[in-house]
């Protein structure tokens, strides 16, 4: 059955670990449902509609809140980028790839958000992974919630600094740890404004003070709260009024602003530095032209957007209300944010669930472990300050349908 | 505390979260013979250093796999 030459490979094979989850989508793929990560929009219609197999779908699963993918002023000065500049400027910031474009687009950040210095970055992953691992080095220590997101770990990881995790959003635990590090340590601070799993935010106002008060630095992820929450939509800590004691606020183009890029801002006087020795900054090719000046108009835009924002709480409100009232478990118990989580009992029902909200036309993000706490199954509804209130109607009646065929509720 | 002071504490502190009620020895390791997940980790390491005022962080952490190794470690921090 098996000859040496397969045995041999077969023990040498780097796969072989991924055996478990190879069986574990193949399980979910013989039971019948459709595979969750494998959806192709082959159309999109705009912020909120997409063909998803041959239809028309709702979406309620993109981090689009603002809606600023088809605004058409945005869309003109991505056009005119490209005849004025170019596809794309094939170098690194520090080289041949900081065209004015860049330059305009991190001044329209330091206006957004009233801060000195302005770094953008070729992803927001790439923000959190560079801004950490090269401000936290050997002896530091960063303290952080233990459910932030993967870019903040990954950048804990690539540095150098001893990483001290704390316990979700458990001020007293983040106050003792920062007690016990030793005297003379550097040490930073790593909160997110909204969690993007549950969709709950930190309650910064406490967190913020408590890090000052031991000396340590802050750095705040506000990647899914910009344009939205606060009234300039500087995002969580501008709420909760200690915009002023975060040193670094990283964000990101992908969500609110609508195209792709990441950020960090800061009043640090020294923060300039950061250019010259923050390794996912310096190799790696800039955004293009066409991305910044996207980014550039659509945040301008965005400094005006408190009736899209207010309009935005109302869907989070009306949508959260109606789930709660379905009888769905969701992840926070009043809206904190524009994501609103549905806890599914199982992987194989949260499958389900999804393939019949697409069947009805509804398009979610189903999440699963590790990417979620606790090992839980969710069904991740993000809105849209385009979704009407007559679609969140239309939602409600989708998830009751799909939710009784399924036999959640 | 001493080493065995340090591990009689430790012990009575692992009990909750032992929940198979595997026996423990110097050799056991977390992750293969109690089967702790990440999140058991995060517990178990907040009651150890709320117990004796001490920070483990995740890259000491990664050097301790077994029981014997974690005593070892604490009795090395609380001093």
């Amino acid at each position: 059955m098996s000859n040496p030459i397969d045995q041999a490979s077969a023990a040498t094979d780097l796969f072989s670990k991924f055996d478990p989850l190879i069986q574990q989508r193949q399980q979910l793929l013989d039971a019948g449902v459709q595979d969750p990560f494998s959806l192709v929009m082959e159309k999109v219609l705009s912020p909120t509609r997409a063909i998803c197999n041959g239809r028309e779908t709702i979406l309620l699963g993109t981090y689009n809140y603002m809606g600023m993918t088809f605004d058409p002023e945005v869309i003109e000065a991505g056009k005119q980028a490209l005849d004025d500049y170019g596809t794309g400027t094939t170098g690194s910031r520090v080289l041949n790839g900081t065209y004015q474009g860049h330059k305009e687009c991190e001044d329209a950040l330091k206006e957004f958000y009233g801060m000195d210095h302005a770094m953008v970055f070729s992803t927001g992953y790439q923000a959190n992974l560079g801004i950490i691992s090269t401000i936290a080095g050997k002896g530091d220590y960063v303290v952080l919630d233990i459910d932030s997101h993967a870019s903040i770990w990954d950048g804990c990881a690539m540095g150098n600094a001893e990483i001290v995790p704390f316990k979700h959003n458990d001020i007293e635990a983040m106050e003792k740890r920062l007690k016990r590090i030793p005297e003379g340590a550097g040490k930073l601070v790593v909160l997110e404004g909204v969690y993007s799993m549950l969709g709950d935010i930190a309650p910064l106002k406490e967190m913020v003070r408590v890090a000052k008060e031991n000396g340590a630095m802050v750095l705040v992820d506000e990647a899914h709260s910009m344009g939205f929450i606060g009234e300039n939509g500087r995002g969580v800590a501008e709420a909760e009024g200690v915009m002023d004691d975060v040193d670094f606020v990283i964000g990101t183009f992908s969500k609110s602003v609508g195209t792709v890029g990441g950020f960090c801002v800061s009043n640090h006087p020294k923060f300039e530095i950061m250019r010259l020795v923050c390794r996912p900054y310096v190799f790696t090719a800039s955004l293009p032209p066409s991305v910044v000046a996207t980014a550039a108009t659509s945040i301008r835009k965005l400094m005006h957007g408190s009736n899209k924002r207010a309009h935005l709480w109302e869907n989070s409100k009306n949508l959260h209300g109606g789930l709660k009232a379905l009888g769905f478990q969701l992840g926070t118990d009043s809206p904190q944010s524009a994501i609103i989580a549905v806890i599914m009992p199982d992987l194989e029902r949260g499958a389900m669930m999804w393939e019949a909200l697409l069947n009805e036309g509804l398009y979610v993000n189903l999440a699963r472990p590790p990417a979620t706490p606790a090992n839980m199954t969710l069904l991740r509804c993000s809105l849209c300050a385009e979704h009407s209130e007559e679609e969140v109607r239309t939602i409600l009646g989708m998830f009751e349908r799909a939710g009784k065929a399924v036999g959640i509720i | 505390m001493d080493r065995a002071e340090v591990d009689s504490s430790i012990r009575s502190l692992i009990e909750p979260f032992n929940k198979k009620g595997v026996e423990v020895a110097d050799n056991t390791t977390f992750a293969n013979d109690l089967e702790f997940d990440s999140l058991t980790v995060m517990d178990f390491v907040a009651a150890i250093e709320d117990e004796f005022d001490i920070i483990i962080s995740m890259n000491q952490q990664a050097e301790i796999e077994n029981y014997g190794q974690l005593v070892d470690a604490v009795t090395k921090l609380q001093n």
